[in-house]
């Protein structure tokens, strides 16, 4: 059984907690200021985190605020998700010389470090699992991504604010930590106090809770962090009715509605290098001019880039509407089929990081509305 | 390949020399290149020069001049495989800008006697004047890209050149966008990769010198920027008014005094 201790944490306790796990061996990957953004990168101390920050979102639109308190937390996700580290934007899959008249494999020589990714939110966890499934729930394993998966030490947080792009609420992901984290973490200011409530979700988790030897969390401590996660969730900037809307995208293929998010979709694949659970990547080859050396590559590709559907023949999606209604149909409909869950949850990057704000929300509502046209006036809507 | 080395010749039009300088930036992989390839024509290397027929031949440059369309057929016939480097070559380069305008006023405002030069009223790209083989963009192009162009002829094999958005090496290499977090009108959404997304990384807008990518849909994001952004018409007009400009679409967004055309696919 799992501790169900809640302890209490203050913010020099956060910073023991990180050194704890350095200590462990962890590297420790954490939210952090840089260019304008809060971004995950190396972090030593609660000092890298974004104190006193908050961030604006809107579509096409990311900005950061200065907060009128000492909030560690006190922001939504930024352009960059974890899988940034689970699943390297480029990465050397083997590499081969020619020794004598064989063919030598060179193992990657990189250690398997182990991240500990602190400040995971509830929408990010989702993601997290979504990808698992992906790249370990079928026949065919990546074993590179499953052995950085299982070394990862999560110390998740809970929103106890909602952003202007944010719609977990609705995906059912979040804004509450329920599963896949070692400890889940609860920010609370009030007064003079800036306190942490802490809980276990792993066997580890509960361990090193123990190891840092806080005390029980206060009576109110916990009614506090609830009443926060309850504020983010009837904050959220965004909602999406998912009611049918697998069924709805299956027969909306036809729908105008592409043709129109085409006119201003610019096909960059800023949605999909943002999403947390797109993993499309694309093998390449390097070789040096002798042809001695040959490097097999994988990175991350996109549905909305050219020659991705390049078949015999030519490319099955060569115009924008085609690859948007791709990406959408996928991540918001047969996604379900094929991996048992929606492919979206809730973040909102792709809506903030579109660099002409296309919003995922409005573009599901937009093909609703037109289904429900088409529906009353069956006649009128009959295609020829 | 058997026997000889394939035979390399660098040619030049009207163009700064920065791309095939770029082949002698190769410093680390130059003696691998003259170890595999016959350096046959290359003036700016060497002062010694062969004859043709060449195996591949790397075409700088645009066409400006009536001897420089005749000297074009000229290379093709003498060239196997023609590949051409740079914004010049591919789509006419910065001195395209002529083509918005009139060349004989120009003459007349520089030289002293306009009648001793001989130039076209247009400068246009080598694949308007004879097949091409491969293309490489950029002002200039990037040396990786040509490496691995020529890698890919002496293997026989395809480049490995993105086709896709600057934006996909900006996301891969992390950097934060400078369009939604700054509100900088960059080109990169609508840009050709290649550069490495160099500019973004130094918080500056992209200035598209890699030329439009499939599918830019240019006139959006000048509508974007002109709108949520708050960039003036001038402005994106001479965003997309320098090194690519004769290309489509950024052509029709950078035709001055004109509006720009309704969003949509170019």
């Amino acid at each position: 059984m799992l501790d169900p201790s809640a302890y209490e944490l203050g913010v020099t306790d956060l910073d023991r907690l990180l050194a704890l796990l350095a200590d462990d061996g962890y590297n420790c990957l954490g939210p952090t200021v840089r260019d304008g953004a809060i971004v995950y990168a190396a972090i030593a101390s609660t000092a890298d985190l974004p104190r006193g920050w908050t961030d604006e979102q809107a579509p096409g639109h990311y900005r950061l605020r200065r907060r009128g308190d000492d909030a560690l937390f006190g922001y939504n996700v930024g352009p960059q998700a974890w899988k940034q580290f689970l699943f390297p934007p480029r990465e050397r899959v083997w590499q081969m010389s020619i020794d004598g008249q064989a063919f030598v494999p060179a193992p990657d020589v990189d250690a398997a470090t182990r991240h500990a990714f602190i400040g995971v939110r509830a929408c990010e966890l989702a993601a997290i699992g979504v990808q698992d499934r992906v790249f370990g729930g079928r026949p065919f394993h990546d074993d590179a991504y499953l052995a950085r998966r299982a070394g990862a030490f999560v110390v998740a947080v809970n929103c106890v604010e909602a952003g202007g792009t944010c719609f977990c609420a609705d995906m059912g992901t979040g804004p509450a930590v329920e599963a896949g984290h070692d400890i889940a973490l609860t920010e609370v200011l009030g007064g003079d106090a800036h306190r942490f409530l802490a809980l276990a979700g792993s066997e580890r988790g509960a361990a090193l809770l123990e190891r840092l030897g806080c005390g029980p969390a206060a009576a109110d401590l916990a009614s506090r962090a609830a009443a926060g996660i309850e504020h983010a969730r009837t904050s959220m900037g965004r909602r999406l009715d998912t009611a049918g809307l697998p069924a709805l995208l299956a027969r909306s293929l036809d729908s105008p509605h592409w043709e129109t998010v085409a006119e201003r979709c610019l096909a960059c694949a800023n949605c999909t290098a943002v999403c947390p659970t797109c993993f499309c990547s694309s093998v390449e080859d390097t070789a040096d001019l002798d042809g001695g050396l040959a490097t097999r590559w994988r990175q991350w590709d996109s549905c909305f880039n050219p020659g991705f559907s390049y078949l015999h023949g030519g490319e099955v999606r060569r115009s924008t509407a085609a690859r948007y209604r791709q990406w959408l149909t996928h991540k918001l409909g047969t996604w379900h089929d094929q991996f048992g869950s929606s492919g979206c949850v809730g973040c909102g990057r792709c809506i903030s990081w579109c660099p002409v704000g296309i919003d995922i929300t409005a573009e599901a509502t937009g093909l609703r509305e037109r289904d429900a046209h088409k529906a009353e006036r069956p006649a009128a809507a009959a295609r020829t | 390949m058997s026997g000889a080395r394939p035979r390399l010749a660098v040619w030049k039009f009207a163009s700064c020399d920065g791309c095939q300088l770029s082949l002698l930036d190769c410093e680390d992989e130059l003696l691998a290149v003259a170890g595999k390839l016959d350096i046959a024509n290359f003036p700016e290397a060497s002062s010694a020069v062969s004859e043709g027929p060449y195996d591949l031949s790397l075409v700088e440059g645009s066409i400006t001049t009536p001897h420089d369309a005749e000297r074009i057929q000229a290379v093709r016939r003498q060239s196997r495989v023609l590949v051409t480097i740079g914004a010049c070559a591919t789509a006419g380069g910065i001195q395209a800008l002529r083509n918005f305008a009139d060349v004989d006023d120009f003459l007349r405002a520089v030289y002293a006697t306009p009648a001793y030069i001989s130039t076209l009223a247009t400068s246009t790209a080598i694949g308007d004047h004879v097949a091409v083989d491969y293309e490489l963009r950029g002002c200039p192009i990037n040396k990786a890209q040509l490496l691995d162009v020529i890698g890919a002829f002496l293997a026989g094999r395809r480049p490995r050149v993105s086709s896709a958005s600057v934006c996909t090496e900006c996301k891969r290499r992390g950097t934060v966008c400078v369009m939604v977090a700054h509100g900088a009108a960059c080109l990169g959404p609508v840009t050709h990769a290649g550069c490495g997304a160099l500019c973004p990384a130094y918080d500056r807008p992209c200035y598209g010198c890699f030329g439009p990518k499939e599918l830019a849909n240019a006139a959006a994001l000048a509508a974007h920027a002109e709108g949520a952004l708050g960039a003036d018409r001038a402005t994106m007009t001479r965003a997309f008014h320098t090194f690519n400009a004769w290309a489509e679409p950024f052509r029709s967004l950078s035709r001055h005094g004109e509006p720009p055309p309704e969003p949509g696919h170019d």
